[in-house]
């Protein structure tokens, strides 16, 4: 009967948002700090940020000298 | 009636808890934290090499661990494998159905699978003596939207019958199915220590899984439309989603709620695809309108674009060692730009 799978779901959805509750959560201060500090820490492995090299970059065609 | 009104109250004064826990943490914005942080620099990328094959438009692309290898998928019914750093085409799967949505190559480069409209994910082993399918997962009662591969036997699947789902390779059954969305999900990711996924789906919320149990831990709103595209900050402690809104938003699972937004007035196209630099100082983002944008994490500002596509930019993806990012196109080439 639908009246009663409709009863099911509405269960399962207030069991999901009981759960959902009941998690702790960090202050926002806490957690973009956090964050920020991550990209601080990494910034200078970032290739994407700080440049890649024509001498280390894979995607670069290397112009080629040979001596004939 | 009685009871399910009753339900519905208790659904309701929960939705109101959960929203005052988040206000109660909510203590500061990103954009103040990030204040005393000098701007990104105005990015610059070229287009080092255009992968030219595909005969029709691009659904997706996964970069391989390898960080050279990459697959896409086109629905000119192929996969194409290519070796990025000569631009070559190594293998070409044909697909049963041209109708694929997605792609993605398992860590160790030895499968691929793909889906779509077929409803199935199809698995193939391009490391066989000509590529051979070992596998058709046929369970999803909707299209086939997104996969990852967590190895070679297990595989997670996100679909246009809302559920995502975690499949054994050697059975070819499902194992776990992640059942919370309302709407089509569209895209999957995983997280960096592969305990647990996120799903962006077309009720406009986001979800966070526990893989092995099954669970929706948490549940991130405020898009106003479908999510198409969803990615790991690089921590794994923050989630990016994109949004036919025409909107990002960064999520911090901590918190548990959005701390950041990425959004122009004068944008007014939807996003299809998000990828981040290895610092995850750098989001990039697929449009609608044929470009790529991107953003400074932490400032919310536009800090360069990719123009070069003559169609919308359906797919995007930086390799493991982020030395450059591949943007894929409904113009039927892939870019790859550093």
């Amino acid at each position: 009967m639908s009246g009663s799978s409709n009863l099911v779901a509405m269960k399962k959805i207030v069991q999901q948002l009981r759960f959902e509750a009941s998690i702790n959560r960090v202050k926002v201060s806490q957690a973009a700090a956090d964050l920020q500090q991550f990209c601080m820490q990494n910034a200078l492995q970032d290739p994407l940020l700080t440049g890649v090299s024509s001498s280390t970059n894979p995607f670069r065609p290397q112009k080629v000298c040979s001596f004939l | 009636m009685g009871e399910m009104d009753t339900l519905k109250k208790e659904a309701d004064g929960l939705k109101t808890q959960i929203e005052t826990a988040r206000k109660a943490v909510n203590d500061t914005t990103m954009a103040a934290v990030a204040s005393g942080v000098a701007a990104a620099p105005r990015i610059q990328l070229k287009n080092r090499k255009t992968l030219k094959g595909h005969l029709a438009k691009i659904y997706g692309l996964h970069w391989s661990a390898d960080n050279r290898h990459m697959v896409s998928a086109s629905q000119d019914g192929k996969l194409l494998i290519w070796d990025t750093y000569t631009g070559n085409k190594v293998y070409a799967v044909p697909l049963k159905s041209s109708w694929v949505m997605s792609c993605s190559m398992a860590p160790s480069g030895n499968l691929v699978a793909s889906g779509g409209l077929d409803n199935m994910c199809t698995i193939v082993n391009i490391k066989a003596a000509s590529p051979k399918t070992i596998r058709e997962l046929d369970a999803h009662e909707g299209y086939l939207s997104h996969s990852r591969f967590l190895n070679d036997s297990e595989i997670l699947t996100a679909s246009g019958d809302t559920t995502c789902c975690l499949w054994d390779l050697e059975t070819g059954k499902q194992k776990v199915v992640y059942k919370s969305h309302v709407g089509d999900c569209m895209c999957l990711a995983m997280s960096p220590d592969q305990n647990t996924f996120i799903s962006g789906a077309c009720d406009s919320s986001a979800k966070l899984w526990d893989i092995r149990d099954g669970g929706c831990k948490q549940t991130f709103i405020g898009h106003t439309s479908d999510i198409n595209a969803i990615a790991f900050f690089p921590s794994g402690t923050a989630i990016i989603t994109g949004s036919d809104d025409c909107t990002l938003k960064m999520y911090d699972l901590r918190a548990d709620q959005e701390v950041n937004g990425y959004q122009d007035a004068a944008l007014n196209a939807g996003v299809t695809s998000v990828s981040l630099s290895s610092s995850g100082r750098l989001v990039f983002a697929g449009y609608d309108n044929f470009n790529c944008n991107i953003w400074d994490s932490l400032k919310a500002e536009k800090v360069g674009v990719l123009s070069g596509h003559d169609n919308r930019v359906s797919c995007i993806g930086v390799p493991d060692d982020g030395l450059g990012i591949c943007t894929g196109s409904w113009d039927s080439f892939l870019k790859i730009w550093n």
